[in-house]
Formats: structure tokens, sequence, C-alpha cells
């Protein structure tokens, strides 16, 4: 194993951060304090973790709806992110987003996007203003596979391409969009190859290995920041747990589920870490209360958070009210 | 005072681009045929020559990545106006429109804004088709967190963008094309203009003709025609549909007790049964005789000549209404 101490534990106490904070998701959903959609990340952690430390504080991210561990492993305090679930004002989004909606424009995180496909053309843009404004910024996206097979990743990834912008796509491949696997929606399987069709540098990788998608996402963005245009990596991973709350989960065996959970990022990167040396029992209890500790002061801060006051709804729609009214004039 | 000019439409349009790109190095224009071509309707022509392909950027036919990368750009610092040829195609980017920039201030607890500014023809009365004829500027005016505009005077069509551009929010300019060829006497200076109030644009006592966009011209001729007849129109350019300055048109009506909406656009769940609506609301007692409406015909605009013309608002047919009103 090819890094150090300190970067084994990084890993393994993001992931870990990822794993309880989705699993606590799921409990205090159950317990009705979180509603509307909740989509786990459970089982996809070494991609978030293996791809954002190789971004700096400056590049935008985009996500999806199922942005939790992207948000946490970007910077965001647990404390918001929970607190915006609860719904509370003491939320990242004063709980006008809720769990698919995580902004954090401090961190240049813009969001937890609900509209599959949705973000990409926002990150052209972003890659766009970096690139009129000769900075060394760059875009990550984080999109579904799912969001291949929609128009907007098609003319997104030809406009970055033609343009030559500094657009990291992020293509998390976990197979299923929603009940739809891959093989029955898309003709051609390969999502490298729609990549390299707009003439995109493209590479896949074991979506559940962290090291490597650190690897391989060390080489996309030095790619990417270096001038040379997009980069289109494919991460295949899997989600352990349902779609949303709501999925009774018809359309997977559960032998296929458990196959992939034999390949758990955590449990197989702490195995090559023990066995590397790097870390021991000693390490992983620090972090599991750490952790702990971590998502225990997250619900006490949401539990204790205030409702946002009914007067303020309409606050936010517009930056400015229209000025107060006069009568016509000719 | 350098007194007035007279110009067409298209060229207040294309004076109105030139001055928020030299006012501002944050602003570029971006979309389908605004480069090379010129514009497809000569809006942006010469300004490929005078800015240079990185501020004027001839795009793809990708109405829905174009938008989403000027949301994107207004949301990383710039200033963009981008260009979709007609509403029409606009449909192609509503998700973006819809559920990015219109949504996103307030989703995000107001940690975000979206500075853009997204121009588009509209309209009717070229024979060209159901496909190439709608006004859908009332629909995009049912969206809470975008401004929708409506220049309908050469000044407008000069001012209007420059303070779109200084708006914090998404601001959507719909440009009637039967106007472009249409000339006027402007202002030689530019005067700045606001984005937020309805303006009076003839003073009458007698009915008040509520309209906007490419309507304004065939009411104010419908006004003039009625003035032979003995009877004085008050008519309210809305310029802005949302928001709608109410107070302006519920005003005219305390003085003339009697309002006559024309649109272009279709009556049902249109934008003119909203004002419709807020008339009720706010100025029922006014009223000597119910509201009525000149509005397009229930149809896909056809073609032929005869039928398009008997599918839109036409000077005649609001004339009528108007005699109808008053009887």
């Amino acid at each position: 194993m090819n890094i150090d101490r300190e970067r084994a534990l990084g890993y393994l106490h993001q992931m870990t951060r990822i794993r309880r904070f989705e699993e606590t998701c799921a409990q205090v959903y159950s317990a009705g304090k979180i509603r509307g959609f909740l989509h786990l990340y459970i089982g996809e952690e070494a991609v978030a973790c293996g791809v954002m430390p190789e971004l700096s504080r400056e590049d935008a991210v985009l996500a999806t709806y199922r942005e939790h561990g992207h948000a946490l492993v970007r910077g965001m305090p647990a404390r918001s992110i929970m607190a915006e679930m609860y719904g509370k004002q003491e939320g990242c989004c004063r709980g006008h987003g809720g769990s698919m909606h995580l902004f954090d424009s401090s961190m240049r995180f813009f969001g937890g996007n609900a509209i599959v496909a949705g973000a990409l053309p926002m990150a052209v843009g972003f890659g766009l203003a970096d690139r009129m404004r000769h900075t060394t910024r760059i875009a990550a996206c984080f999109f579904g596979e799912g969001a291949v097979a929609e128009g907007e990743f098609h003319e997104s990834a030809n406009l970055a391409s033609l343009w030559k912008l500094p657009v990291l796509f992020l293509c998390e491949n976990n197979l299923y969009a929603m009940g739809t696997s891959l093989e029955r929606s898309e003709a051609d399987t390969d999502l490298c190859e729609k990549a390299r069709s707009y003439r995109i540098t493209a590479a896949s990788v074991d979506g559940m290995d962290v090291l490597a998608v650190a690897e391989a996402a060390r080489t996309a963005v030095k790619h990417v920041r270096a001038g040379n245009g997009p980069y289109f990596l494919e991460l295949k991973t899997y989600r352990f747990r349902a779609h949303s709350m709501f999925d009774p989960e018809l359309y997977r065996s559960k032998t296929e589920v458990e196959s992939w959970k034999h390949r758990c990022p955590i449990a197989a990167f702490t195995a090559r870490a023990r066995e590397a040396g790097l870390i021991g029992d000693a390490e992983i209890s620090a972090i599991e209360a750490d952790t702990a500790r971590e998502i225990q002061d997250a619900l006490a801060y949401a539990e204790a958070g205030t409702l946002e006051p009914v007067e303020n709804l309409c606050h936010d729609v517009y930056a400015r009210e229209r000025r107060a009214a006069k009568t016509g004039s000719p | 005072m350098s007194g007035t000019v007279r110009i067409n439409y298209r060229e207040a349009l294309r004076q109105g681009l030139r001055e928020a790109l030299l006012r501002d190095d944050r602003v570029f224009l971006m979309g389908e045929d605004v480069g090379r071509y010129g514009g497809s309707y000569a809006v942006s022509k010469g300004l490929l020559e005078e800015f240079g392909e990185d501020r004027i950027r001839d795009t793809p036919l990708s109405e829905s990545a174009f938008v989403g990368a000027g949301i994107g750009a207004a949301l990383n610092g710039m200033r963009p106006i981008v260009e979709v040829m007609t509403v029409n195609f606009s449909l192609l980017a509503l998700d973006q429109i819809m559920n990015n920039a219109a949504t996103l201030r307030h989703m995000s607890g107001g940690q975000v804004n979206v500075p853009i500014v997204i121009r588009m023809t509209t309209g009717a009365g070229r024979q060209l088709a159901a496909q190439h004829s709608h006004s859908l500027e009332g629909w995009y005016a049912h969206i809470p967190g975008l401004r929708i505009v409506t220049p309908a005077t050469h000044e407008d069509a000069r001012g209007m963008l420059f303070t779109a551009l200084q708006d914090p929010d998404p601001v959507l300019i719909f440009e009637h094309a039967s106007l472009l060829n249409v000339e006027g006497e402007i202002a030689a200076d530019p005067q700045p203009v606001d984005i937020d109030y309805a303006a009076v644009r003839r003073q009458g006592t007698d009915l008040s003709l509520i309209t906007y966009g490419g309507s304004l011209i065939k009411s104010l001729q419908a006004a003039a025609k009625l003035a032979e007849d003995g009877l004085s129109c008050e008519v309210i350019d809305l310029r802005s549909l949302r928001p709608l300055d109410d107070a302006t048109f519920i005003a005219s009506i305390a003085k003339t007790h009697r309002a006559l909406i024309v649109d272009e656009a279709w009556k049902s769940g249109g934008l003119s049964a909203e004002i419709s609506a807020r008339i009720m609301e706010q100025a029922f007692y006014e009223l000597d005789a119910p509201v009525c409406r000149v509005c397009g015909a229930e149809v896909p605009v056809p073609y032929a000549k005869h039928l398009e013309d008997a599918a839109i608002p036409q000077v005649d047919g609001i004339v009528a209404a108007a005699r109808n009103l008053v009887k």
C-alpha cells in the first residue's frame, strides 16, 4: 500500500463518517424526524472519499440528490447537514432544501440537484466562467450512470469538449437508475465510449477501492487543470441500500446485493491498511468514537434547532422585492 | 442634449447589447448563431467583430446545455446574456430555467443567486405556423424566482437589458418578433429604464386597455381609432409580467371603470386571466362593466395568412371589443 499512515487514517475516517452518518439518517428517518426523500450513499463511500481530496478548495463541486457523503467530505459540518434534514433554520439551507439540496457556497459546494443530469449544464458554465477568467479552478460534477441517458449529458459533454472547458465529469455507475439496470436502458453499456465519442478523455475505475479512485481522480484533475479540456471518470460502484426509503427493491436479487456487500469499500480498505501495518484496532476504535461523537453532536444540534418563522416563507425568492408601487408614468 | 434619432427596434436591441458589453467585462453573449451569422434576427450583427469570439459565443443547438451553462457561469461570477433564438425553442431549456435558475436562491436558503439574462423572441404574425408562433411569456410569468419583462418600445428595447443585468436574479426578456423592423424616435443619449413598473402609454378616461409586448402597437392604434368616435382610452403597457405592477392598472381602472385586456397568448390559464383576477380582487367595485379580453384564439397558430390573422388580436377586434364594453 503506497500511502502513509496519515492518509490511510484520513480515508478510513471519512468513509466511516459517511457510513455512520447515513445509518443514523436511516434510523431517524424511521423515527419520523427526517421526511421527504432520503437517498443513502452506503456502499459508494470510496467514490466521494477518493475524489474529494484531489480537488482544491477553489474548485466548484456539483452533485446529485445522493450527496450527503460528498457534502461531508467536502467539509460541510455534519450539524448543518443534519439540521437541514430536520427542516430546521440552522440547516445549511434553512430547511428549504432538505436531503436532496445541500448547499454551502463557502465550500463551493453547489448542491444537491434532484433532476437527473440537471447539474451537468451548470458545471459546464462553471468551467466556462473559470476559463474566461483565466483561473486554474475546475468544476467537478458528480452524477449517476442514469444521467448518461439524458440529453443534458450529451449536450453538456459536447459543449465542454468543443470549448475545451475545465470540467471533470464524475460518473458514479451504481448499475441502477432507480430500478432500471444499465443493460435495460443503454444500447451500449460502455459509458467511457460515449464520452470518447465527444473526444473527451475517459477512464473507468473500481469505485469500491478508495485508493484506485484517488489515483484515477488525481490523473483526471491534473488533466483538467492543465487546460486539456474535460475528463470523464467512470466510478464503478454499488449502493447497498434501496434507492430511497420508499423502494421495495423488486428489481435486483438479494444474492446480487450480498455479493457486492462482500466488496464493502470500508472493510476492504481496512483489511489492506491493517495488513500494511498502517492501521490497528486502536486507530479504528478512535475513528469510530470520534465519528459517534460527531454524529451525536449533529443530532443534538438538529434536535435543538428552531423552525424558520412562517412569515419568512417568501424571503429569498428574489434578492429584492419590487420597489414600492408608484403610479405609472407616460 | 443631442436630440433624438430614428431607429428600428432591432437596432435598439443591438445598441443595448453593445452598451452592456462595453460597460461590464463580465458580460458576454451566447446562443445559436449570435456570432458569425450575426444573430438569426440580425440583432447581434457586428458584435463578434467588435468584441471577439470569447464574448460573443456561437453555441451548438443545445438549448439545455447553453442555458444551463449560462446559469453556471452566472453562479461563478459572470453576467451572461443567453439568447435563445425563439421562445418556442426555450422549451428545450425549460428544466434549466425552471428547476435551476428559478429555484436556486430560495432552495439554498439564500446562499446563491443567478444573475443571468435570457433573451428570446416571441409571438406570431409572420406566417411561421404553430411551432414558431408561441407566446409563452405568460407561462414563464407563472414561475416564482424569475423576472419577466417585455420591451414594447424602442427605449425599453435599448434600456431594459442593462437594467436586467444589474439584477441579482434571473431575468427573461421577451422581444416580439413582429416589432423588429418597426421604426421609432428615441433619445440619442440612452437613459436608464426600470424593469419594475407598468407605463401609461396613452392617457384616457373611458376605458383602460391593458397590454404588453407586440400587442401594444395594436392597442395604441385601436385607441387612436376609438378617439375618432369620441372614446377616450387609457393604454397601459405592463412592461414587467413578473412581478406585475398591479397598482398602475388598478389606478387606471379607478379612473375609467372599464378594463379590456389585450394579450396575444391564449386565454385559458393565461396572463390575461391573472390580470382579470387581480382586478376582481382589488377593483371589483370600481367596475361599470365586466372585464373583457381580446386574446389569441385557442388553437395552434396556423400558417395561412387569413387564418393566422384571425388567430391573434387585431386592431379591428380590439376596437370592436372596446365599443361593446362602453355600449
